[in-house]
Parts: C-alpha cells; structure tokens; sequence
C-alpha cells in the first residue's frame, strides 16, 4: 500500500494532492504538465518535495516532519520510464543483473521466471542497441523486477513505442497487475491504456485530483474529464457469450447485447470495453433500417459543454453509461437536455479491438 | 638507431618516458575528481576552483615552475617534511614529474569534464532506482561510459608532460639523469657548437612518440566507443 500526500511548488505549477494506492495498477491519467510525472518522481526520490509523507507499507519514504527523506537508491521503488534507459555498455544480462546485487536479502523474483515470463532468454547475449523498442522495455521491466522493488513506478511506459509494439508490452503488464503483490503507479494520458490496465484510475488536472475510482466509473462521468477532451470515453464492464460466424463478437451486460468486431477471449469472459465519445451517435427516436447494429436505449444523466462545439453527454442505459461527444448544435436542435430518453447508437467497427481487454 | 642515440639522449629519453608516465599516473585520480566535480556538482567555490584548475594553462610555465619552486624547494617548510618522507622533489626526477603533472592537469581535467558531461544523468537515476549507491553509480556507469574521454585526457596529458620545459627547468633545474627530459636536452644541445645533430635526433624521437602516442589513442578510444555503445556483448 502506498500512501502519500505532496505539496510541491515549481515557479507557477502547484502540486498538492494525497491519495493511497494499493496492490495492482494505480494509474495518473492527466495531460502533459498535469504534475503526474512530477509524483512518481517524487516517490522514486529523484525530485524532493517542498512537504507531504510517502510511504510505502511499514516504509517511510519521505517524511519532513520528521526528518526522513531516504535517497533514491534507499527506497526500493522500481522505476520504468518511457525510454527504457537500458545501460548501453552492458549485455542484457548485466542490465539485468544490475539491480540484484544491491537487494540485499529481501525476497526477490528468480532470474530464470522473470526471463521466461518476458520472452527474453535470446536476447541475454545482445547488446541494448541491438534491441527493438519493444524488447529494450521488457528488459526495463526484468531489470526492475529483479531489484525486487516494494513498489513499481511507470512513466508512460508505451508511449515511445508504436501501436504493434504497445499491444507487444500491454499483457506484460496486465500480468504484473495480476501477479504481483505490489502497488504499481502507472502515469499515462492515453485512455484505451488505463481502461485496458488500470484496477483504480486518478485523473490530474494542474496538479489537483480531479477524480479516483474505477476507471469505469472514472471515464464515464462527463465532470472528470477535460471538457474539450477529445479522449473521452466511458469505459462498460460485460460479457462474452458469443462468437458469431460472420465475425462479430457479442457481448452481454444486463440481457443488452453489444456486437463488437471478432474477440479472441474465451466465452464467459468478464471484460472491459472502452466506448469513445466521439463514436457514439444519439437518436431521439428508435431508428429503422440502420446498418449499425448497436442501438442502445437510455437516458441523459448530464450534459457537459466547454467552449468548443462538442457537448460531452452522459447516457445512463442497462449496459452502464455511455459517454457521446456531439456538436452543441445537434443538442440543441434535438432538444437533448437531462432526464431525456434517447438511443445511443454505435457501429460494431467503430470499436477499436485495443480499446477492449 | 642506437649507434644515433648516445648514452645521454637515451638517458633524455628514458627520463622522459618515466615522468610522463608517472605525472599522468598520478594525477589522473586527481584530475578525474576535479573533473566530475566540475561537471556534476554545484557547490559554493565552484568557479574558484575551476580558475584554480585552468590556471597552469594560462600562466607563463616560469611563473608555475617558480612558484612550485616557492612551495615545495628544499629550504620551505612543506619540502623539508617531504623530503623527511622520503618524497623530496627539489632537483630531482620526482621535481620534473610534479611540474609535468601540473601543467597537463588543465588538459586532462578538461577532456574528462565534457566526456562526463556526456554521460546521460537519466541512466544515473535509473541506476539509483535499481538501489545502486552513489559511489557503485560512478564506478559501474559513469566511470565506464565516460572511458573514451578519460583516455583522451590521459593521452593529452602524457603529450604535455612529455614538451614540459618551462616550469621543470625553473622548479628543477637540467640535471643529467634526473631533470633533463627531451626538451630540456634539446635546449642543452642547442646552447652547445656541435650540438645541432644530437638535437635533431631528439627532435625526431619527439616527433615520433607524439605520433605513436595520437595513434594508439585514437585505437584505444575506438574500441572503447565499440564496447560502450556496442553491437555485441
């Protein structure tokens, strides 16, 4: 369990947040200069904060008051950052290696099960700049593993990498939510990773919560997100009963079926699928004749407008709520205000297979 | 060669070889302290130091070597307690080492800095996480990757050491076997009516060691760059 509250002052940004995060992958979602990196940093002990405490279990890390500030290499925080910092005069084996001889005692994962969990036995031998981006960030992730950290931190870990490598490194993670008993801060800004990763999301916003929670809850309420978000997104819980043979998957929530494009998982599946705001299109009236096989009934929560054109809408319906992004134009000609009974309506292509997981 | 080279410029040659050697051994430790203290510190006094560091480089070599003559001669305090130690440096061999030692030191310390410089502080916050100490960050990244440039401030250090002539021959003086490296032989050739051929025969060796020592670094710097950024393990 981490646990940690940050007063921090950089010229004009102010940080001052507290929050717990426990086993599995905590994840600061926030644009760029939201201070997200900002708090990892100040777990790993590269930056000091100006006040606050972290600690992590019976660990304290970081207490002024008093007078604990461990140094970074004190601290047991594993760290994986974006461009994989992999020591470019050592095998990978030494990179490796690296962190185990400073563990002392603690109980420590086994080198063979952390090279054969990451794929990554043929590549002992090689040098880091023989390495794709993808392989460079499974060796970042055995090297810290390996120093047997109490707490793993991650600053975009796929954000240098392209999609093919990003789907390449996603389940690696997704083992290590589900595998390791350690809280794992996992900073990122794109939504289809935090849905797919995240157990608890914290949205930053200049260096405040914005908001905590699942993400499914998180990413469905319109005031959690930044209203011109082109992000956006509610995130559904459901599962899969069928695997139809013209291609289409069908999930199921509350006896409301969803057709999405052709799943590899097993039926019985609970899984999370992320719908993006600006895919869903809204109906007053139940519409005929649609080649869109996804018409959702339901009704308006909450409307939320910026000074954009777009219109963030929540819809609450039996699958859970759903999140549309339309002009300010479209709701006003539909009259569409709270309380209203519309129809969302999404085509199966419309989503995107690594918005599910 | 050797019915060219007479007792007294092999003895020149050997001399110089062996201060060379000894100056850049012996300072480097120094010059790498000074060099990474320059390069990753911040602290009050930073900018004395580091005028302290140029200093050898844009004083006249006599006023170094008389004021090394000033601090370590055999009559001042400091000489008289070093000589008790058996480190005595007035008139001899170890005198030509200090003052060829003072005089690289800008050199090597400035070669040094930028290669530390270089070295990514990010991978040194990496190594932190992983648990490593500041001191195992040094030894087992920072001093590694910065290897090329350590060697090149070695090299021009030995370079250096190896023309010394002003500071040597006023801490020092030009004695036979103890004092008179290449340059100050040369010097002692010139000053005598048939000293010409000897001096161009040392010449010629100084020239070919600048240029054996410019090769071999050139080859050492290349494979180090080959293993630090390397291809294969």
């Amino acid at each position: 369990m981490l646990d940690l509250r940050l007063r921090h002052q950089i010229g004009a940004f102010s940080l001052d947040l507290n929050f717990q995060a426990a086993r599995g992958i905590t994840a600061l979602f926030g644009r760029s200069g939201a201070g997200k990196t900002t708090v990892i940093n100040a777990v790993a002990g590269l930056i000091t904060p100006d006040d606050g405490y972290i600690r992590v279990g019976d660990m304290d890390l970081f207490d002024p008051a008093r007078g604990i500030n461990l140094a970074a290499h004190e601290r047991q925080a594993g760290y994986i950052f974006q461009e994989a910092r992999l020591f470019p005069h050592l095998s990978v084996a030494k990179n490796l290696r690296y962190g185990m001889r400073y563990r002392s005692a603690r109980p420590a994962p086994n080198f063979a099960d952390i090279v054969e969990m990451l794929g990554i036995g043929h590549l002992l031998q090689r040098r880091p700049a023989m390495l794709s981006g993808g392989e460079k960030q499974r060796v970042a992730i055995g090297r810290a593993l390996l120093a047997a950290p109490r707490i793993l931190l991650a600053d975009e870990p796929l954000a240098a990498l392209d999609e093919a490598r990003k789907q390449e490194i996603l389940p690696y993670f997704e083992r290590l939510r589900d595998e390791m008993d350690i809280p794992i801060l996992y900073v990122s800004h794109a939504p289809t990773e935090v849905t797919r990763l995240a157990t608890e999301v914290i949205t930053i916003e200049a260096g405040r919560i914005q908001a905590q929670g699942r993400p499914s809850k998180v990413f469905s309420d319109p005031h959690s997100l930044p209203a011109g978000s082109r992000e956006a997104g509610a995130v559904i819980e459901a599962t899969l009963t069928a695997h139809h043979a013209d291609g289409v998957s069908e999930l199921r929530n509350a006896d409301v079926a969803l057709f999405v494009p052709r799943l590899s998982g097993d039926l019985g599946q609970k899984l999370q699928l992320r719908i993006a705001a600006h895919e869903v299109i809204l109906a007053t009236q139940k519409p005929q004749d649609l080649s869109a096989l996804n018409v959702i009934e339901g009704t308006i929560h909450s409307m939320r407008s910026g000074d954009g054109p777009a219109v963030l809408v929540a819809v609450d319906t039996k699958l859970g709520r759903i999140l549309a992004r339309v002009t300010r134009r479209s709701a006003h000609l539909l009259g569409l205000n709270e309380g209203r009974a519309v129809y969302a309506i999404l085509k199966t292509l419309s989503v995107a297979r690594e918005d599910i997981g | 060669m050797s019915n060219l080279l007479g007792p007294a410029e092999w003895a020149a040659i050997a001399l110089s070889l062996k201060v060379s050697f000894w100056a850049t051994l012996a300072s480097l430790p120094f010059a790498l302290w000074a060099a990474y203290l320059l390069a990753r510190c911040n602290f009050f006094g930073k900018q004395i130091l580091n005028a302290a560091v140029h200093l050898p480089l844009i004083l006249p070599p006599v006023v170094t070597g008389y004021v090394l003559l000033l601090a370590f001669g055999a009559q001042t305090p400091l000489g008289q307690a070093l000589a008790a130690l058996g480190l005595g440096f007035a008139f001899h061999w170890t005198g030509a080492a200090l003052a060829a030692a003072v005089m690289a030191f800008p050199l090597m310390v400035r070669a040094i800095r930028l290669s530390l410089e270089a070295v990514d502080p990010k991978l040194e916050d990496a190594a932190r996480s992983l648990g490593a100490p500041p001191w195992a960050v040094f030894a087992t990244l920072t001093l590694p990757l910065s290897l090329p440039g350590v060697l090149t401030g070695a090299i021009l250090g030995f370079a250096k050491a190896m023309g010394e002539f002003g500071a040597t021959i006023t801490f020092v003086s030009n004695i036979p076997n103890q004092t008179r490296t290449i340059p100050s032989a040369i010097y002692t050739f010139l000053q005598q009516p048939d000293g010409e051929q000897g001096a161009l025969i040392l010449v010629a060796v100084s020239i070919f060691i600048a240029i054996l020592a410019l090769v071999l670094s050139e080859i050492l710097a290349r494979a180090l760059s080959k293993r630090i950024g390397g291809r294969d393990a």
